[in-house]
């Protein structure tokens, strides 16, 4: 089960700011999305090898060979703020 | 109480391949910010990272070049965290399945051999840089750093003091560079270590409570950083305090270490299977190639000069600790074939240069076959070794040939004998108290005879000729 909680712990790791209500909100949210995803358990997985992928390929690998990369304007226009330069935020601890 | 100290360290180094680990972007260091960057290294949606197969081979390199078991089976994981360097929001990492495991490399600190096992070596991106903006108190995001490759090399806890934790990354350094997997500038980033610490009384099986300090990207950072470290989980544990668990920074412009704010390090990183990438299964052909294809390891390397070239074991060792030292070494004797000349040059010459001008083995102001002719220069008598001397500071400061700087300067050893006779004749003539108090059996005189002639001749007396000349004279 989800208590508020863990809520208010993934919203603390992703800087989030919820309000009561919303925490509220999200632990029921949750609580609906945890419920269905467990439902997987009702599966009887004896005999199936354990994996994390559900296709099966691998090695999907590229050349080491350089493309152009892309418009530095284009890359910074998605930001909300920048110098021209660089992406531009409120002061962190550098 | 005594303590022991216990020591694990956690290498960070970027890989030299020409692209990013998950986009075709360049690597290179120093390009404009933002301009080595696309939708995938900038963490834009529904970009698809595809993976670089240089990075699987030079990371598998780099685990058979330390004894590892490399995985026939593994994959990648996101480890989650939020920080502005990281645009995705996490990491690409590997979690429980690292491409090598179970290696060790053997270290040598004042003469006692040690064997420091290395758990595992996996591969990940490296984050952005941040910069502290002088115009609007802000912070600077420049993600041209953003996923290029790095591996990361674990050590099992099997360090006791600074020394070894050196001569550990020394050793990595050395393979590495060797291998030709990372250029390992640490001034530029591109080698860097985190280290684990704790202590822990003097016989007791159970490790005390560590600490780690991250990021230290110099032989002399890691040094200091411990030795600041041991000594203050000392004065708490002596004071009857306790030793927290925490990350911690190094400042070494202060030569201090301090402890980052709980809030910065509440990591819980929620690691999970990549969907994006898929597994990566390594076959024993693929695996069996690799090893065939190592180039020679610094072990090997030394093994050959002290049992080919004759060098003694500590020359050797400091010849092949760093491989751009050891192909100098090698491209210089190649071209003049004399390996204990060169060696002594190196040991003596060499390495004070280096490090006075701060450059790498491959940045010397002169080349290996520069050095081999100023050598060639004394073996057939052109000059003296004292000459040699200023000879090879003048290639220090203008890089020019040792033969056209001889020429220029008009240092060109003296061997005609009757050119040095007259000398010889002269300064024993002027002499007399000298003379007389070599034949009462002074030796110093003739020191200082000889001494007066190559003053004389301005150092450009052969000395052979000289001492002769000179004994001949007094008999
Ligand atoms: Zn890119």
């Amino acid at each position: 089960m989800i208590s508020k909680e863990e809520i208010k712990h993934i919203a603390d790791l992703s800087m989030l700011n919820l309000s009561e209500a919303e925490i509220e909100k999200y632990t029921e949210n949750m609580k609906d999305i945890v419920e269905f995803a467990n439902s997987i358990n009702s599966l009887d997985t004896d005999g199936v090898t354990e994996s994390a992928f559900a296709l099966d390929s691998y090695n999907v690998f590229r050349k080491d060979e350089i493309k152009e990369s892309f418009d530095r304007d284009l890359l910074l226009s998605n930001a909300p703020s920048s110098n021209g330069e660089a992406y531009s935020l409120p002061s962190m601890t550098v | 109480m005594e303590y022991e100290v216990v020591i694990g360290l956690e290498v960070h180094a970027e890989l030299s391949t020409k692209t990013k680990i998950y986009c075709g972007c360049s690597t290179e260091f120093g390009g404009a910010p933002n301009t080595h960057c696309c939708p995938v290294c900038t963490g834009m949606p529904g970009a698809l990272p595809v993976l670089n197969e240089k990075v699987v081979e030079y990371a598998v390199k780099a685990g058979l070049a330390t004894g590892c078991t490399i995985a026939r089976e593994s994959k990648q994981d996101r480890k989650n965290y939020f920080y502005p360097d990281t645009p995705r929001a996490y990491q690409i990492s590997q979690f429980d399945l690292p491409l090598c495991e179970h290696g060790k490399i053997d270290i040598n600190t004042d003469g006692l051999e040690k064997t420091i096992g290395i758990t595992r070596i996996h591969i990940e991106d490296d984050a952005g840089k941040l910069a502290h903006d002088n115009y609007t108190g802000g912070t600077l995001v420049d993600l041209n750093r953003a996923g290029v490759p790095l591996i990361e090399i674990v050590s099992e806890p099997d360090m006791r003091s600074a020394a070894e934790a050196v001569a550990y990354v020394e050793k990595l350094k050395g393979i590495l560079e060797y291998i030709g997997v990372s250029d390992c500038k640490m001034q530029e980033g591109s080698l860097r270590a985190d280290v684990n610490l704790s202590l822990r009384p003097v016989g007791s099986e159970k490790f005390g409570t560590r600490t780690e300090t991250k990021n230290l990207n110099s032989f002399r950072a890691i040094a200091r950083s411990i030795e600041f470290e041991i000594a203050r989980q000392k004065e708490v544990l002596e004071s009857g305090g306790t030793v927290y668990q925490e990350t911690r920074r190094w400042d070494d412009e202060k030569g201090e270490g301090y402890a980052m704010r709980t809030k910065e390090e509440a990591h819980d990183y929620r690691y999970f299977p990549e969907p994006d990438l898929m597994p990566i299964r390594l076959s024993e052909e693929y695996i069996h190639h690799i090893e065939e294809h190592l180039p020679e390891l610094p072990e090997s390397r030394k093994a050959r000069y002290m049992n080919e070239l004759g060098l003694p074991e500590y020359d050797a060792g400091i010849l092949t600790s760093s491989k751009h030292l050891s192909d100098f070494f090698e491209a210089a004797t190649a071209a003049c074939g004399n390996a204990k000349a060169v060696s002594n040059w190196i040991m003596v010459d060499i390495i004070r240069v280096a490090r006075e001008l701060g450059v790498e083995y491959d940045a010397l102001p002169f080349t290996p076959v520069q050095l081999a002719g100023l050598i060639k220069l004394i073996d057939n008598g052109t000059i003296s070794s004292k000459i040699a001397k200023e000879v090879f500071e003048e290639m220090v400061n203008t890089s020019k040939d040792p033969e056209k700087i001889v020429e220029e300067k008009g240092l060109v050893q003296i061997s005609d004998e009757s050119a040095i006779k007259e000398v010889v004749d002269r300064i024993v003539a002027a002499n007399p108290q000298s003379v007389a108090d070599y034949k009462a059996g002074k030796d110093r005189a003739l020191g200082f005879l000889v001494g007066q002639c190559m003053k004389e001749m301005k150092g450009k007396g052969n000395p052979q000729i000289l001492n002769k000349l000179i004994l001949e004279h007094l008999q």
